[in-house]
């Protein structure tokens, strides 16, 4: 059946399955392989993307869920890549094999827009969904609270 | 025929991770043909399959608007490879870093040499060969431009991406230079001159932003798993849940109704040993991977379990608990006379240390791509080992090596895990069984955590006498673990020397009388390489042990292991029965204290070693030698009431030799405190019925951002200089961290933890 998602402004219409996850249609429907497969259970984070601004994880939201929201994907998560979150991210060498990052990126962005000066226990409540293997957490925390000045900076 | 086929292929692979020696069995490879000649032994990447290349017409492109291509033949897994190897081109031919490209090299290893990304050497192996290309091709766009103005060479130099001829205030962009240099022969290795490297730019700076950091962080970045091709359908296959065994029956009546699904195929199983070849099972076909994943619930088959059902970690566990408990085993190193030497000591102390199964769950799973095109075909694949990924394609698919391609992309984590291409051999089996279509392979969560090449569950037991003074005067190791040679040759009961090397054999302490055996174990599951391999379990013990010695004697744990080592000393391990030396030359990688000991001092310092700690608060040190670099550690941490354990700060130092970027040296640091602390505290596939009991990250448990340090200080010890030989940094990291974690629990509440991981035993 078809189905129209708003995906980073733009709608794209698809023919799948309404269970099909937001996760599968992005990636091997619509060809967006940003957003990544890590545990297929909302596990570990590594396919978080923003519904209506707030993080999700695509591979638990289905397609009929995504229907009339905006969905945000790190493809979209600023016109030129340069989002308080990326540039953070960029400047502290943060990633190492960079798996996780789009997630663990989508996934600070959402927590900057509600707490804009998180705390370390902030921080430990909304990204201990995200898992990183290469254990890249210090410089993940690091850049939170770097890409929270910038935003101070900027507003 | 077959049969020496298989043989040969064999033993190919087991010298590809350069431990022919390790295969216990002389007849083994006198069948084969390939007898080896001890005067014959090459080290470092010229004892790597295929060796070294060195050709910078091979490794650089400079285009005419002057961008640099370097190519990187070793595979991205997070470690660097992609920004330090270009970086260490680009500073010898003093080029602009913002010019500078990266091309990644498909396996090819007759035109690159070595491309095994593993073992921690890609820069150990490759910065020299690499300084010498840069400053060749320097050396060429030097003589293009002095030619073309007719003036000496001498009176010209490179400078930010240009020629200059001061004297006449004359320049020349590289592009403009290319098409001339690229003519000109490659100046003899005895006629290139490296720079200067206090003229250094970007070699041990750290400043060198991630090449690859803008596409990671813009979702751009291409790993395997993202590889997309026109007409390419998505396929997972059902694998037998026990090692060893296969389809009895398939049903796929309803599997093939679910929408999207095009096809079911039987992949046949891989006879033992299988090396990297698939476990088999039944692959469905579809037109995404959803609806593939849908179309496997649906299938209905029943497995013959095979040799291997009965597998199960409680009872294995006893076996390894026996297998230490009585003598008997391989004696793999014998100093002095331990067995008297205890007899007479003024006090016996000793102690069992377990570590189970781990799997490497690279947050990218498994994945592949293949397609056959008019009988070649091309594969793209997250590989640390490109080359074995073509021979393996080759030998199945029946196509010879030169039709086959394999693409490289990034690989999101290897840890070990991605030097095993069975994932991109199930690409190109399905492809084929599709009429070549274009076919990518995705492993679930589910199938990375049941059918990984585990990491080997091992004992420990390690008993020592001290004299009146609390010193050790013997000491007597046995370690039980199965081998990695069983994914290689049939039944193998032995560690290999290049596992009984890691941290084992090598011990660094100056004790007179020394035993260390080395009793059987069988393997009943695939066991492959994880990051640090056996120096995980050989240093628990070890490090674990040294500390329970000093609380023994009374003494401090710093300055016990300090005394344990003794006397700065260069050791050759040749000496101490080592026969295998992480490939590198025994004659220029000694063992030296001095180092060893230079780390304890180091994190010792830095931690403030020896101040008063809160009540159940404690601080653990140990140190290891592991990839040719000296590690060393000191683990805070916090025990609550109720058994709650945080970890607060960390210190690890290392001593690898030269820097050649030390900030990817931090990062490696970091991840490896991180991946020490998950698998001490969480870590753990255990197997029932020959089946893994954890299928997820629900049940294989990671450390997340919660539980990590918030403080990791990292602390590199200088080299004296450039000529220094090369250590590992990839690895050495990990083996400290669980050890100085057990120790540092012990300081803070009096519970010595040797089995792990930790989980709820504090709380117990």
């Amino acid at each position: 059946m078809a189905y129209t998602l708003k995906i980073n402004g733009v709608e794209h219409t698809v023919d799948v399955d309404g269970e099909t996850p937001l996760l599968w249609v992005l990636r091997d429907v619509i060809g967006m392989t940003g957003t990544k497969f890590g545990c297929g259970q909302a596990l570990c984070g590594a396919c978080t993307v923003h519904l209506d601004g707030t993080a999700v994880r695509s591979c638990q939201t289905a397609t009929t869920d995504a229907v009339g929201a905006e969905v945000t994907t790190i493809e979209g998560l600023s016109p030129d890549g340069n989002h308080p979150v990326q540039l953070a991210w960029r400047e502290a060498n943060v990633p190492q094999c960079g798996y996780c990052q789009s997630g663990q990126m989508m996934q600070a962005a959402s927590l900057l827009k509600d707490t804009p000066n998180p705390t370390d226990a902030d921080i430990d409540s909304a990204m201990s969904g995200n898992i990183c293997r290469c254990g890249t957490y210090p410089r993940i925390r690091a850049a939170i609270k770097q890409a929270a000045t910038k935003m101070a900076g900027v507003q | 025929m077959r049969h020496d086929q298989t043989l040969g292929a064999m033993i190919a692979n087991v010298s590809r991770r350069s431990f022919l020696t390790g295969v216990a069995a002389g007849s083994l490879i006198l069948a084969a043909g390939l007898p080896v000649r001890a005067e014959e032994q090459k080290y470092a990447g010229e004892g790597m399959p295929h060796g070294l290349r060195e050709d910078p017409k091979i490794f650089i492109a400079i285009s005419e608007d002057g961008t640099v291509s370097v190519v990187c033949h070793r595979s991205e897994m997070g470690q660097g490879v992609r920004t330090s190897m270009p970086m260490v081109v680009a500073d010898e031919l003093e080029a602009d870093w913002a010019h500078v490209k990266v091309a990644q090299a498909p396996g090819d290893e007759p035109r690159y040499g070595n491309q095994d990304t593993d073992g921690s050497r890609s820069m150990r192996h490759h910065f020299v060969t690499f300084r010498r290309m840069g400053a060749a091709a320097r050396q060429m766009l030097e003589e293009a431009a002095a030619k073309q103005w007719g003036v000496p060479v001498a009176e010209v130099e490179a400078v930010n991406h240009e020629i200059v001829h001061k004297a006449s205030d004359r320049r020349l962009g590289y592009g403009a230079l290319a098409k001339a240099a690229a003519a000109l022969p490659v100046p003899a290795r005895e006629d290139i001159k490296l720079k200067d490297p206090a003229k250094f730019r970007y070699i041990g700076k750290g400043e060198t932003p991630l090449i690859d950091g803008f596409d990671i962080t813009t979702g751009k970045a291409q790993y395997g798993i993202d590889t997309r091709l026109d007409g390419m359908v998505y396929a997972v296959v059902a694998r037998p849940p026990v090692f060893g065994g296969k389809v009895k029956s398939v049903d796929d009546a309803e599997a093939l109704k679910v929408p999207g699904v095009l096809k079911t195929i039987a992949i046949d199983p891989t006879p033992a040993p299988a090396v990297f070849q698939p476990l088999g099972g039944i692959a469905v076909v579809a037109t995404n991977t959803w609806a593939a994943i849908k179309g496997r619930e649906a299938l209905k088959i029943e497995w013959d379990d095979g040799p291997h059902a009965s597998y199960s970690s409680d009872t294995y566990k006893a076996t390894l608990e026996d297998a230490v408990r009585k003598p008997g085993g391989a004696v793999v190193r014998n100093d002095g006379d331990a067995d008297k030497a205890l007899a007479g000591a003024t006090k016996r102390v000793e102690a069992e240390y377990y570590i189970p199964h781990l799997a490497h769950a690279t947050m990218e799973p498994p994945a592949a791509v293949a397609r056959i095109v008019d009988g070649k075909c091309e594969a793209w694949a997250c590989v640390q080992s490109p080359q074995a990924t073509r021979d393996h394609l080759s030998k199945r698919l029946g196509i010879p090596t030169e039709n086959v391609t394999v693409n490289v992309t990034l690989l999101g984590g290897g840890f070990g895990r991605k030097s095993k291409p069975d994932y991109a051999v199930e690409a190109g089996l399905i492809s084929k069984a599709m009429d070549g279509k274009p076919v990518k392979v995705t492993w679930t969560r589910e199938d990375d955590i049941t059918n990984d090449y585990f990491h080997a569950v091992s004992m420990e037991r390690v008993e020592a006498g001290l004299d009146d003074a609390g010193k050790p005067v013997a000491w007597l190791h046995r370690s039980a673990a199965p081998t990695i040679i069983s994914i290689f040759a049939p039944d193998p009961k032995q560690e290999a020397d290049f596992e009984l090397g890691m941290g084992l054999v090598d011990m660094p302490f100056d004790i007179a009388n020394v035993r260390i055996e080395n009793p059987a174990a069988e393997a009943h599951t695939r066991i492959g390489w994880f990051r640090s391999v056996y120096n995980i379990p050989h240093a628990f013990a070890v490090q674990s042990f040294a500390a329970e010695l000093a609380a023994a004697a009374g003494r401090d744990q710093k300055d016990y292991l300090l005394e344990l080592i003794g006397e700065p000393r260069q050791v050759d391990l040749r000496k101490l029965s080592v026969k295998w030396n992480y490939g590198e030359d025994p004659g220029v990688y000694l063992l030296d204290t001095k180092r060893l000991r230079g780390v304890i001092e180091t994190v010792a310092e830095a931690s403030k070693w020896g101040r008063t700690m809160p009540k159940g608060s404690g601080l653990g040190i140990a140190a290891h030698r592991s990839f040719v670099s000296y590690t060393a550690a000191v683990v805070e941490v916090q025990v609550g009431d109720k058994g709650e354990l945080t970890i607060p700060r960390v210190d690890i130092a290392i001593d690898c030799g030269p820097q050649i970027n030390p900030d990817r040296i931090r990062s490696q640091m970091e991840g490896a405190v991180v991946m020490g602390i998950s698998l001490a505290t969480l870590g753990e596939i255990t197997f029932k019925n020959g089946r893994t009991e954890q299928t997820n990250f629900d049940t294989f448990e990671v450390t997340r951002i919660d539980a990590a340090p918030k403080d990791i200080h990292v602390h590199l010890v200088p080299a004296g200089d450039y000529d220094q030989p090369l250590g590992g940094v990839g690895e050495p990291g990990v083996p400290p961290i669980a050890p100085a974690l057990t120790n540092a629990i012990f300081a803070a509440v009096g519970k010595r933890i040797r089995n792990l991981p930790i989980r709820d035993q504090l709380s117990a």
